[in-house]
């Protein structure tokens, strides 16, 4: 498998102030990669550099094995053969559907072009709708036509800017196959970025978190909720508390007992750590010694998600299958089940390890 | 190219700033004994005449601009679907021909009175008839063609008004006279006071009217003073006074469109709760939309049209074919330089997108609130001094003498069309241009395509309905415009509404109205284009 996208510590700001700082990435062939980070993380810009709409001041971006942006060169967007999809959609208003396809394609042969066209509109299940407008298109259906319009001209790399945040909250996880699907068909390596966990964990085979400007871990979802590499990651994925506790004898003592597990090689005995604990790490056992005050509980369907205080006062997370009911107020029993230990020394800041 | 953009755009700016500015300088110009006699005699006149015209104006505009408005909006009765548009045609009537019609039908030898006469047996002095050509008159004439103004903005304000807010108000126990005025009228306050503003402004430039009727106002005020007083420092400092009340009127309107911009956010598009209205008061909801109707467009336009029918032969000879050349091709000419610099200061603004760029431009389409006489003074002036330098200069070093280059020439005419409507092209531009969203370039140069094919593929297309609203709206607005072309027409030059006016002040009433009703004919194109957007904004 070859590489896709190299891009080799970028940096680029707006009037002196940095958005994106030392930013690398990979992204193999055939990947769906993904940029997610909160709103002005950085990582629309990092999409549109790689489109060449802005240009780094320093760093490298390799496409293909072909230098496009560097020190000296900078290929303008229409000469990188990259498609996107753009958050508004951006469809032309005065085209039709059909027209919209095939507005990429006008250096291919007629008869290539239609073919291309009816075989992409087939693709997503618009084929009757080639002569509608697409202000008669409901929002799912633009987004679709802007993924058909940006794929044609079979680009390199196709970028993707939050698709799916114009879009009703139950629809985006569906779409977000259905989009992981055709670009599974069509062979295509895809980058996108949102600020959605849920999109990027339907869509993307690697994640990049972003702060800052800056990359926090690239990873797969699986290791961003499990390993996270720093406390923002650990915050921004998922759901959890961080709880105190002392190294000692390669083990972390914590309130709720000892905990085993990996423990960061410049932690020595007595290092002072915080432990992040996910809601799925502690169970509901009735006969378990320790027990909690449930103070807050959300209903999810097959699960709540209690929150409860410790007598000491230390609060935690737990997920309890929905048939546990248990009142505001009531004690229940509960037990530490770590499959990671995840620790973090004491008074680190966000980025740190 | 990318670098001379914004000194280029600062530049246009300058130079479209230049009369307010030549006239702003006059206010600290050291004062002559004819403005002191003026000030003595004559200002106080104008001071008060202007602002009783200028309140009564208001008054009458939002009497009618409002509830018809309302009616249109909010009402079902019989006929309202084409009121609703029929209600922008006075908009084509210019104020000074309506002005003139209502003379000639009312006036003491009219078929009015003279009807009334012979009806009742009366002679003259045996009864009170109101008489047109006073200042309740010329209220009356403006109001009945600048209320569409209030009419446009308020029913649009009404429109858009968050359906739950009407319907809350109705829950908490507001009826529905109580819900217009302690609800839909506050919320519709901004849009109401920019309408009002923008007829206040036409009001104060008027020239045509006032000085028909003989009012003593600003406008008429800087003429006098400067073709019967010769004296250019006089009626330029009476222009600059002209211009601070219209700069109250600018920073007006402006700070009511922003507010009404944060005002209705509504995005719901539901069904407007209708008053149904029946008997009675749909018969008194039609009037209501009637009358304007009738007395700002139908009636006026009738007489006109039956004064051409007598008149049309005599006057439709050699003369009168050259000035309606004279008037399209000199509002053909200016409509496509104001939509040039439009196009370019508008996609400056967009490439650039600074503080000072955006700066320029607004100061640049201020000119649109500056009456007519009052640009024709701040550009006669600086092109009359350079035209002095250059000749005094050429004589001494070669002895020859340049005369008159710029002033009473139609580069002097067609730069002051230019200040005064660029507004209008650049609003159509800008409007157009907004529709184009910057990522749908992004997205053509991902597919492939370099700027230029951008421009043709996407904006042309897209544009290309602005851009012929912007050149009708100013191809229109040059055609009625009067104080401007008087003043600055080069000489032996006519148009259609300064031969119009001529007429017309010659008592010539019939023999103007063939000039007339062309123009209004003229100024029916975008009434029907604005009544189009209208009749398609919303249905139901």
């Amino acid at each position: 498998m070859s590489v896709k996208l190299d891009i080799q510590a970028i940096d680029l700001s707006y009037d002196k102030q940095t958005v994106v700082q030392d930013f690398s990435m990979q992204l193999q062939e055939n990947h769906i990669g993904c940029l997610l980070g909160p709103s002005g993380c950085g990582k629309t810009t990092v999409l549109r550099t790689i489109a060449g709409f802005e240009r780094p001041e320093k760093g490298v971006i390799v496409i293909d094995g072909q230098a496009v942006s560097d020190h000296q060169r900078h290929l303008p967007p229409e000469q990188r053969h990259i498609g996107m999809v753009f958050q508004d959609f951006s469809l032309f208003p005065n085209m039709s559907v059909a027209d919209n396809i095939r507005f990429g394609l006008r250096r291919w042969p007629r008869s290539e072009q239609q073919q291309r066209v009816s075989e992409l509109l087939k693709l997503i299940g618009l084929s009757d709708r080639a002569k509608t407008y697409p202000h008669q298109l409901s929002g799912g259906q633009q987004q679709r036509v802007a993924l058909a319009r940006a794929m044609a001209p079979r680009p390199a790399l196709l970028l993707l800017d939050e698709p799916f945040s114009s879009l009703d909250a139950d629809l985006r996880e569906q779409l977000a196959r259905e989009v992981r699907d055709i670009l599974r068909e069509e062979n295509i390596s895809a980058i996108l970025v949102t600020h959605d966990q849920h999109e990027a964990f339907a869509m993307a085979d690697e994640i990049c978190v972003m702060h800052e400007g800056r990359i926090q871990q690239q990873d797969s979802a699986y290791n961003l909720y499990h390993r996270p590499a720093n406390r923002f990651v650990a915050d921004f994925i998922g759901e959890g508390v961080l709880i105190p506790g002392q190294v000692a004898n390669g083990k972390v003592q914590t309130e709720l007992g000892d905990i085993e597990g990996q423990v960061p090689e410049h932690c020595k005995n007595g290092c002072k750590v915080d432990v992040l604990v996910r809601p799925d790490d502690i169970i509901h056992d009735d006969n378990a010694p320790d027990s909690a005050m449930v103070t807050d509980r959300a209903f999810r369907g097959s699960e709540f998600l209690y929150t409860l205080r410790m007598s000491s006062g230390l609060e935690l997370l737990c997920l309890v299958p929905s048939h546990h009911n248990h009142e505001i107020g009531e004690r229940i029993g509960i037990r530490l089940d770590f499959d990671h230990l995840v620790v973090f020394p004491q008074n680190s800041s966000l980025a740190e390890g | 190219m990318g670098r001379l953009w914004q000194p280029t755009i600062l530049l246009t700016a300058l130079m479209i700033s230049i009369p307010m500015l030549v006239i702003g300088a006059f206010v600290f110009q050291p004062s002559t004994g004819n403005w002191e006699h003026l000030r003595a005699t004559v200002l106080p006149d104008y001071l008060s005449n202007s602002a009783l015209l200028a309140l009564g104006v208001a008054v009458g505009t939002l009497l009618i601009g409002v509830s018809t408005a309302w009616l249109t909006a909010m009402c079902r009765f019989p006929g309202r679907k084409l009121f609703s548009w029929m209600l922008l045609l006075p908009l084509a009537m210019p104020a000074y021909i309506i002005a003139y019609t209502y003379t000639g039908m009312f006036d003491f030898a009219g078929p009015v009175q003279s009807w009334l006469r012979e009806w009742s047996g009366w002679t003259y002095g045996d009864y009170w008839f109101p008489e047109v050509r006073s200042l309740g008159g010329a209220i009356v004439m403006l109001s009945l063609v600048l209320y569409p103004y209030v009419y446009l903005l308020a029913r649009a304000a009404f429109l858009e008004q968050s359906v739950s807010v009407l319907e809350v108000s109705r829950t908490l126990g507001c009826g529905s006279w109580c819900s217009f005025f302690r609800v839909a009228l506050p919320l519709a306050r901004p849009a109401i006071v920019a309408g009002l503003s923008l007829a206040l402004m036409e009001t104060l430039a008027d020239y045509g009217t006032v000085s028909y009727f003989g009012l003593g106002v600003f406008t008429t005020g800087i003429f006098r003073t400067w073709f019967g007083m010769g004296d250019s420092v006089a009626a330029a400092k009476l222009a600059s006074l002209l211009l601070a009340f219209v700069l109250v009127l600018i920073a007006l309107e402006r700070s009511s469109r922003r507010r009404a911009r944060y005002h209705h956010i509504s995005g719901q598009y539901t069904r407007l709760p209708e008053h149904r209205l029946s008997g009675s008061k749909a018969v008194l909801a039609f009037m209501a939309c009637f009358m304007p109707l009738l007395l700002g467009f139908l009636l006026p336009a009738a007489q006109l049209g039956v004064w051409a029918l007598d008149t049309w032969q005599e006057m439709v000879d050699a003369a009168f074919i050259t000035l309606t050349i004279n008037s399209l091709l000199l509002a053909f000419a200016a409509s496509l330089l104001a939509l040039v610099l439009a196009l370019f200061l508008a996609y400056g603004k967009r490439i650039l997108k600074t503080r000072t760029v955006e700066a320029a431009i607004r100061i640049a389409s201020s000119g649109y609130a500056i009456p007519g006489t009052v640009i024709a003074v701040g550009i006669i002036i600086p092109f009359a001094w350079l035209d002095n330098n250059i000749d005094s200069f050429m004589r001494e070093h070669f002895d020859l003498s340049t005369g008159l280059l710029l002033s009473g020439t139609l580069f002097a005419l067609l730069f002051a069309y230019t200040v005064r409507f660029l507004a209008v092209s650049l609003q159509s531009v800008e409007s157009g241009l907004g529709k184009i969203r910057p990522a749908m370039d992004d997205a053509a140069r991902s597919l492939g395509y370099r700027p230029k094919e951008i421009l043709f593929r996407i904006h042309l297309p897209l544009m290309r309905a602005s851009v012929l609203t912007a050149i009708l709206i100013v191809f229109v607005d040059v055609m009625k415009e009067l104080p401007a072309t008087l003043i600055l027409r080069p000489f032996n030059f006519n148009t259609l509404a300064v031969r119009a006016f001529e007429l017309a002040s010659d008592e010539r009433l019939a023999d103007s109205s063939t000039a007339a009703l062309m123009i209004v004919a003229a100024g029916l194109l975008p009434v029907i284009l604005l009544s189009r957007s209208i009749a398609h904004s919303r249905k139901g």
